[in-house]
């Protein structure tokens, strides 16, 4: 393959802190790669695994899960149980055969800009290297599962 | 049928320079639902906002989404110019084609691409978007301020001034709280008692305060402008309307021997009695624990001596349920339990006493009339040595934090007792001085160069007694050599704590509280005096350490959150609520362990005869802040969220 692979990444971030975050990395003008699609909740408490697996039947080759950090949560704790939930999703994803470098789990603050633009510099890169998400395609090829709402 | 409006600003050269504007136009107008789209140069403008309320009206349209800036820019400009040409306003979207699109990609094929992917992702949400009303509450213009201190009086006095309707519950027997027990107060050295007593006879006098004295809150429930509070009035044994406060029970009680709070155990009350000579309301209480009467049935004294009938054996605790629309949280501090520090010899030392047992022998009105005399003879001390930062700062034995009020207040000391001991000496051990504050450092300094304290820098190891002398040994980190300082008595600088129920209460309130257990502002820059449950203000101690200006301006800032809510006869808030569909839900309580607000209630579904057919959980829109923890939670997919539901998020996502 001659051409880079360009992944497509969905991120579920807070309004509170990651997507202020990716605001203000949009005001001071950072550059980034535009493989991330930014969906946006009033908190991580909200991000539901089925978002996930949502993410990856459209087509994802790489989701990401964000919010405040621990204690700066708008609503108090959602973020922890957002953690807790997606450790133990993480597992299940990992144990059904999804790679872990494919969903990610970060904490970005309204005023981490230029974290955020690192952020996603990083994980495009990461999801580059890994490639496509070639079996999970495949898989939904075989099965016939579209993807229905 | 969908009908979707899509209005592409260029942002002026914003948007327009990365993001090929006519082609996601044309994208969008190819877009099923979409009846029209169009581009122009800035939509927020008056021009601009008329085009799209025009199009809302001429083509009917039932969603909109505008393609622009963050919606945290704009979101409400636009719902408003929605709601202008009747559309209800939560049927219109942001699509963010600005700070994360044009602003972050340098590529223009690129960047359009995407906006086309950001803006066809929210038409396939706002298809699935519903009508929603912001929701109406009713504001109760009566404030609770629980505890009656400094802050709590601040606090409703404010209120009550400004013509609110204030409840104050204290839980003693008297209002006063920990600065009616100070002797002097800094900076200005004017008498705790001679500014405090005024106010709390303010407080107790004012038609607008009902003031409940030896009462705790039980209960809170409700939100923001409706809370339902139940107050506990404990049992006083004494009649406060027949009562004079002419004190014969108090003289006549045979038990006189138990150690008196008010004053730190530094003097004896009897059982009948009022915490201190100028208690408002100067109403004695029965101390049932000590009372011969209730011991061993016998005595009654005090009911014999009294001439107007107002003691009444028989009294029970009575429950008062107030309805309440804000709540200034002022429940104060405690010092720390100074037996933590065996090295300090407090306990075994009768000599070795806490700043505030020194602030009560310092007092006009504390045991010794402000003679500073030594608790174990009576003798005047020749030597005091002041221990600073005894418990604070200390993560390893104490609290990590700094209490803040001890440095200026052994300052303090050191001047009164140079001022009432002319020839006594000072020694105050410090790891360094923090005295920010308006006129705090010339104070502290002062207390040096005036009144001769004599400041080592250092800590105290070890104390111990030698020939009727306290033996302090330190080490003076200055000269970097130990020092020893024989003493007549040692003062401990102990640290600030919070309440030792304030982590229970925090639960009873449905308020945050550090690992310590100081409640948590909302956020501790941008708003300190609230809370993250809405209605509920925090005032003086009882949220980190804090001196009188600080807890005083502190309580003024609650009351003026409160008077701003009291000028509302409604509140409106943002319909984002979760929602329970009681035919699935399963009962299983998840969301209710989930909801940081305890929004989440359980409701009973009973047949027509009244029996209970199970219970299911109910969502109470007035605390709900529309998180949608909750909603993640349930396994029977019975919660949703407005504004955010699952099939909306999931029409976003396919939309991508
Ligand atoms: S959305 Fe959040 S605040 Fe509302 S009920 Fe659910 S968990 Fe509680
Ligand atoms: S989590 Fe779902 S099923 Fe369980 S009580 Fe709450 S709404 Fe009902």
């Amino acid at each position: 393959m001659s051409e880079v692979f360009e992944p497509k990444i969905v991120a579920f971030v807070c309004t509170y802190c990651t997507y202020a975050g990716a605001d203000l990395a949009g005001t001071s003008r950072l550059k980034y790669p535009s493989n991330v699609r930014i969906v946006r909740l009033p908190c991580t408490g909200r991000i539901s695994p089925m978002f996930i697996l949502k993410a990856l039947q459209k087509g994802a080759d790489g989701v990401l899960v964000s919010g405040c950090h621990p204690g700066d949560c708008h609503f108090d704790h959602g973020n922890y149980h957002a953690r807790r939930r997606w450790t133990v999703f993480n597992s299940l994803l990992q144990f059904a055969g999804v790679p872990e470098e494919r969903v990610k789990f970060s904490w970005i603050s309204a005023a981490e800009g230029i974290k955020f633009a690192e952020l996603i510099r990083d994980i495009t890169e990461d999801i580059r290297k890994i490639g496509p998400f070639e079996e999970y395609h495949t898989l939904i090829a075989e099965t016939g599962s579209a993807a229905p709402l | 049928m969908a009908k979707i409006g899509v209005f592409v600003c260029h942002c002026g050269e914003n948007i327009a320079a990365k993001v090929d504007c006519t082609k996601l136009t044309a994208a969008m107008e190819s877009h099923p639902g979409v009846s029209i789209a169009t581009e122009y140069k800035y939509f927020c403008s008056d021009p601009g906002q008329e085009s799209i309320k025009k199009a809302i009206v001429e083509q009917g349209l039932t969603g909109v989404i505008v393609a622009a800036c963050s919606p945290r820019m704009h979101e409400a400009t636009f719902r408003k110019a929605c709601a202008a040409a009747g559309l209800n306003p939560y049927l219109c979207e942001i699509a963010n084609i600005r700070e994360q699109c044009s602003w972050v990609h340098s590529d223009g094929d690129e960047a359009t691409e995407k906006a086309i992917e950001i803006t066809r992702s929210l038409v396939e949400k706002v298809k699935r978007n519903n009508e929603l009303q912001p929701i109406l509450v009713p504001v109760t213009k009566r404030a609770l301020v629980i505890g009656g201190g400094i802050a709590g009086i601040q606090a409703a006095l404010d209120i009550a001034n400004a013509g609110g309707e204030v409840v104050l519950v204290e839980r003693e027997a008297s209002l006063g709280g920990h600065m009616a027990q100070l002797s002097e107060t800094f900076p200005t050295l004017d008498c705790s008692q001679c500014i405090m007593t005024p106010r709390m006879v303010e407080a107790a006098q004012h038609p607008n305060i009902r003031l409940l004295t030896y009462a705790e809150v039980e209960k809170v429930e409700g939100f923001i402008g409706n809370f339902h509070v139940r107050v506990k009035m404990k049992a006083r044994y004494v009649d406060m309307y027949a009562c004079t406060g002419c004190g014969d029970c108090i003289q006549k009680c045979p038990q006189k021997k138990i150690s008196a709070e008010f004053d730190c155990g530094l003097a004896n009350r009897p059982a009948i009695y009022t915490p201190f000579a100028q208690a408002v309301p100067n109403k004695p209480v029965i101390d049932r624990q000590h009372c011969t009467y209730f011991k061993n049935g016998k005595c009654k004294v005090c009911q014999k001596v009294c001439q107007t009938n107002a003691i009444n054996f028989d009294m029970e605790d009575e429950y008062l349920d107030l309805e309440i629309g804000a709540i200034v949280v002022a429940t104060g501090f405690q010092i720390q339990n100074t037996s933590l520090y065996g090295e300090y010899g407090y306990g075994r030392y009768p000599d070795v006493v806490t700043g505030l047992q020194f602030e009560r022998l310092a007092s006009a009105s504390g045991p010794t009339g402000g003679r500073i005399a030594r608790p174990s003879d009576g003798k005047e001390p020749e030597t005091v040595v002041f221990i600073q930062c005894a418990g604070s700062r200390d993560p390893s034995k104490g609290v990590s934090y700094c209490s803040k009020i001890c440095c200026m207040y052994t300052a303090k000391h050191a001047m009164l007792y140079a001022h009432k001991n002319h020839h006594g000496t000072s020694r105050v051990f410090y790891m360094d001085i923090r005295a920010a504050g308006k006129g705090y450092d010339e104070f502290t300094r002062r207390a040096i160069e005036e009144d001769g304290a004599g400041y080592i820098r250092g800590r105290v190891s070890k104390l111990w007694e030698e020939n009727g002398k306290l033996m302090v040994r330190g080490v003076d980190t200055l000269l970097g050599r130990p020092v020893e300082v024989p003493a007549d008595m040692v003062v401990l600088a102990t640290a600030m704590v919070p309440q030792p129920d304030a982590k229970e209460f925090a639960k009873t309130l449905g308020i945050g509280c550090d690992e310590y257990g100081f409640f948590n502002e909302a956020h501790m820059k941008l708003r300190p005096v609230e809370t993250a449950t809405a209605g509920i203000f925090l005032a003086g101690a009882c949220q980190s350490p804090k001196d009188i200006p600080d807890s005083v301006a502190q309580a003024s800032a609650a009351a003026s959150k409160v008077l701003a809510l009291f000028s509302r006869e409604k509140l409106e808030r943002e319909p984002i609520i979760a929602m329970n569909n009681e035919a699935t839900c399963s009962g299983c309580w998840g969301c209710v362990l989930a909801c940081p607000y305890n929004a989440i209630e359980k409701k009973d579904i009973t047949d027509r005869a009244g029996n209970l057919i199970r219970r299911v959980a109910s969502v109470n829109p007035g605390l709900c802040q529309g998180c949608g923890t909750c909603v993640t939670f349930c396994r029977s997919n019975s919660i949703d969220l407005a504004g955010f539901t699952e099939k909306q998020i999931f029409a976003e996502v396919m939309g991508l």
